[in-house]
């Protein structure tokens, strides 16, 4: 997309999730394609359940036995990742590839100590000793800013604060320095000067070279943790580009309706405006524009015809019929588009 | 933690005190009279009137009662007039025998129950795993007393290979122990497997793959983990079990434990060594569960005592 990533870290294109389900097949996310380069950072915003936390278990190989991923590229540093084998997996997830989960506690062992958790990396990465490995869960958890660790070394999960049970996570995602990380989530569950630390904390190790994906239905979190965003409605991309270039100025009624819902997002105090209807039932898509029931500026082109993605300026993709519109703002200035144009 | 246990303890003081009150009740509903059993059918009228007196059951059953829970305070159950001997002691002697078969189940149980369950979990779906959830549901759906006279049947009549009573080696053990731990061994294997079974659906455990964790390491080591606390839970239960159970196993196997001296004291109207014994049953049972609580606590360090 952008000149800058001539050899991307990360390949999505064309991916496909289906989920066998007993009412038959649902396709959680379609034709979904974006690359990462090494360093960069992007964002995948969406409402629950648009595919955005699907897609990204479909990256680590995570999806549940009864999704199938289909896509024409799936590729990290130039290895094919789809019909990967068992062992390649676990080599590369937790050594190459790293997540962190939207809700520490449950995503958390209950039953192992917080030390335990964070040594495993290295004990069953390195192979390193029980003695070596908790040195250096220690010196991480110090890393993360979590206070007295050698002592908190042996609390369990249970026994620590939310902020302080994903500081555990960032600390066992990050033990190996993995070149990609994904965050699902990663501050929804913390107060808001809990989450400016740990937006931090990430950004700190982004210099250093990881490049992160961050999934989010925060677009204000999205503004200070990436460089790059795509916006998923129903499971496929409506609109991609640079943060700086799409928060002023959208080209896609849902992601202006999203940024009208989100103030702190645009940086201005005023009216929350949250978009109205409800997110679509994947199983019964309306057809045209799946966002159309909802769209401000929905025309009878809208109800027929499914608008592609396709590149609407610079660096700029959107699918939406009248991009030009809700970009420039022109026609239309009763709408939600027009609001920001 | 110790001011649990001491709460836990006065409780159990409780417990065993209704115990006894039923038991005192439920052995002088019973029809049959002690001194007529005591003394035979020859004894004449006076002979029974004078005994009756001597044993206290002319006395009103409110009074009889208090009587009785004095003597209990000073561990005094009476005399046995079968044995001619204290009562608790003749109880306790018997508690090495029950003991023993009790342990040698409960090790059947774990040692079969635990691998067969995560067995069947892991290869979930699979015919291994519907063997072991059909013979399971059959293990429990079969009575215990039957099962004992089969095995007696197959394997010391029909092999001639073991003991078909207590002979004081370790064959004799071997049967009465296998048919009081199947029903709770089927019982085990189910628990456990449905306990990985959903604890594998959790979300720790997609962190551990996230993690780059092996499947075995996911499972024997963060899943085998939360799955260990209700399977030690049922553990306690099922050993409070055995000891009831063997009431029925040590009569048709001969074993000389607390069972059969219940049910000998029982149809002997020995009510001293009755109740001696059903309270010493009781007591086991509660302090067994105590004993789960404490330990459900080592292993979920989530479960806290002081909240209990």
């Amino acid at each position: 997309m952008t000149a800058t990533e001539e050899a991307p870290l990360l390949t999505v294109s064309g991916l496909n999730v289906a989920i066998e389900g007993a009412a038959g097949t649902v396709q959680p996310v379609r034709d979904v394609s974006f690359t990462l380069a090494q360093g960069d950072s992007l964002a995948i915003v969406g409402e629950s359940g648009s595919g955005k936390s699907m897609t990204s278990l479909a990256v680590l190989g995570l999806l549940p036995e009864q999704a199938t991923v289909r896509a024409e590229d799936l590729r990290f540093d130039g290895a094919e990742l789809t019909g990967l084998a068992d062992p390649d997996w676990q080599q590369l997830r937790g050594e190459q590839l790293a997540m962190i989960f939207q809700d520490p506690l449950s995503a958390l062992n209950p039953a192992l100590t917080v030390g335990y958790q964070i040594a495993e990396m290295f004990r069953r990465h390195r192979g390193w000793g029980r003695s070596r490995a908790r040195q250096a869960a220690v010196e991480l958890m110090a890393q993360v800013g979590i206070p007295d660790p050698a002592a908190r070394l042996r609390d369990y999960p249970h026994q620590f604060s939310g902020g302080m049970r994903q500081r555990v996570m960032i600390a066992m995602a990050l033990a190996l320095e993995p070149r990609l990380l994904i965050a699902d989530e990663p501050t929804t569950a913390l107060d808001v000067t809990v989450q400016a630390q740990i937006l931090r904390l990430l950004r700190q190790r982004q210099r250093d070279g990881l490049a992160l994906v961050v999934i989010s239905h925060d677009l204000g979190v999205v503004a200070r943790s990436a460089r790059r965003v795509v916006v998923m409605y129903a499971g496929t991309l409506v609109e991609s580009g640079l943060v700086a270039e799409v928060y002023p100025a959208p080209a896609h009624p849902y992601t202006a309706g999203l940024l009208a819902a989100s103030p702190r997002a645009r940086g201005t105090a005023g009216s929350v405006r949250p978009i109205d209807g409800q997110p679509p039932d994947i199983s019964a898509l309306p057809a045209g524009c799946a966002f159309h029931p909802r769209c401000p500026i929905a025309r009878e082109r809208c109800t027929v015809e499914r608008p592609k993605l396709r590149v609407v300026a610079p660096g700029r993709e959107s699918a939406c019929h009248f991009a030009e519109e809700v970009l420039t703002g022109e026609p239309t200035k009763r709408g939600t588009g027009a609001a920001h144009g | 933690m110790i001011a649990f246990i001491g709460r836990r303890l006065g409780l159990a003081v409780l417990l065993i005190f209704g115990a006894i009150t039923i038991v005192f009740l439920a052995l002088r509903v019973i029809p049959g009279d002690p001194a007529s059993l005591i003394l035979g059918s020859q004894a004449s009228e006076a002979e029974l009137a004078a005994l009756r007196t001597e044993l206290g059951l002319n006395e009103p059953l409110f009074l009889q009662y208090l009587h009785h829970l004095a003597d209990l305070l000073r561990l005094d159950f009476g005399e046995s007039w079968r044995l001619g001997a204290d009562a608790l002691s003749s109880t306790l002697e018997r508690v090495p025998a029950t003991f023993t078969l009790a342990g040698t189940a409960l090790l059947i149980t774990i040692g079969l129950g635990f691998p067969l369950g995560l067995y069947a979990a892991r290869n979930a779906g699979g015919w291994g795993d519907r063997l072991v959830s059909y013979s399971s549901l059959v293990g429990q759906a079969l009575p215990s007393f039957w099962v004992g006279i089969m095995l007696v049947l197959v394997f010391a009549s029909a092999l001639n290979l073991l003991p078909s009573t207590a002979d004081g080696t370790i064959w004799g053990l071997l049967l009465p122990a296998v048919t009081l731990s199947l029903p709770f061994l089927g019982w085990l294997a189910r628990l456990v497997r449905n306990g990985a079974l959903e604890e594998l659906g959790k979300e720790y455990v997609r962190t551990a793959r996230s993690k780059g964790m092996s499947e075995r390491v996911v499972f024997y080591v963060h899943v085998l983990r939360n799955t260990l606390t209700p399977a030690v839970t049922v553990l306690g239960l099922i050993l409070g079990n055995f000891i009831a159970d063997a009431v029925i196993i040590e009569v048709v196997f001969a074993w000389p434990g607390i069972g059969s001296l219940l049910i000998d004291s029982i149809t002997n109207r020995d009510y001293a060594v009755a109740e001696a014994a059903i309270v010493l049953i009781a007591a086991c049972y509660i302090l067994l569960n105590l004993l789960v609580d404490v330990l459900c606590s080592y292993l979920d360090p989530r479960i806290s005592l002081e909240a209990v």
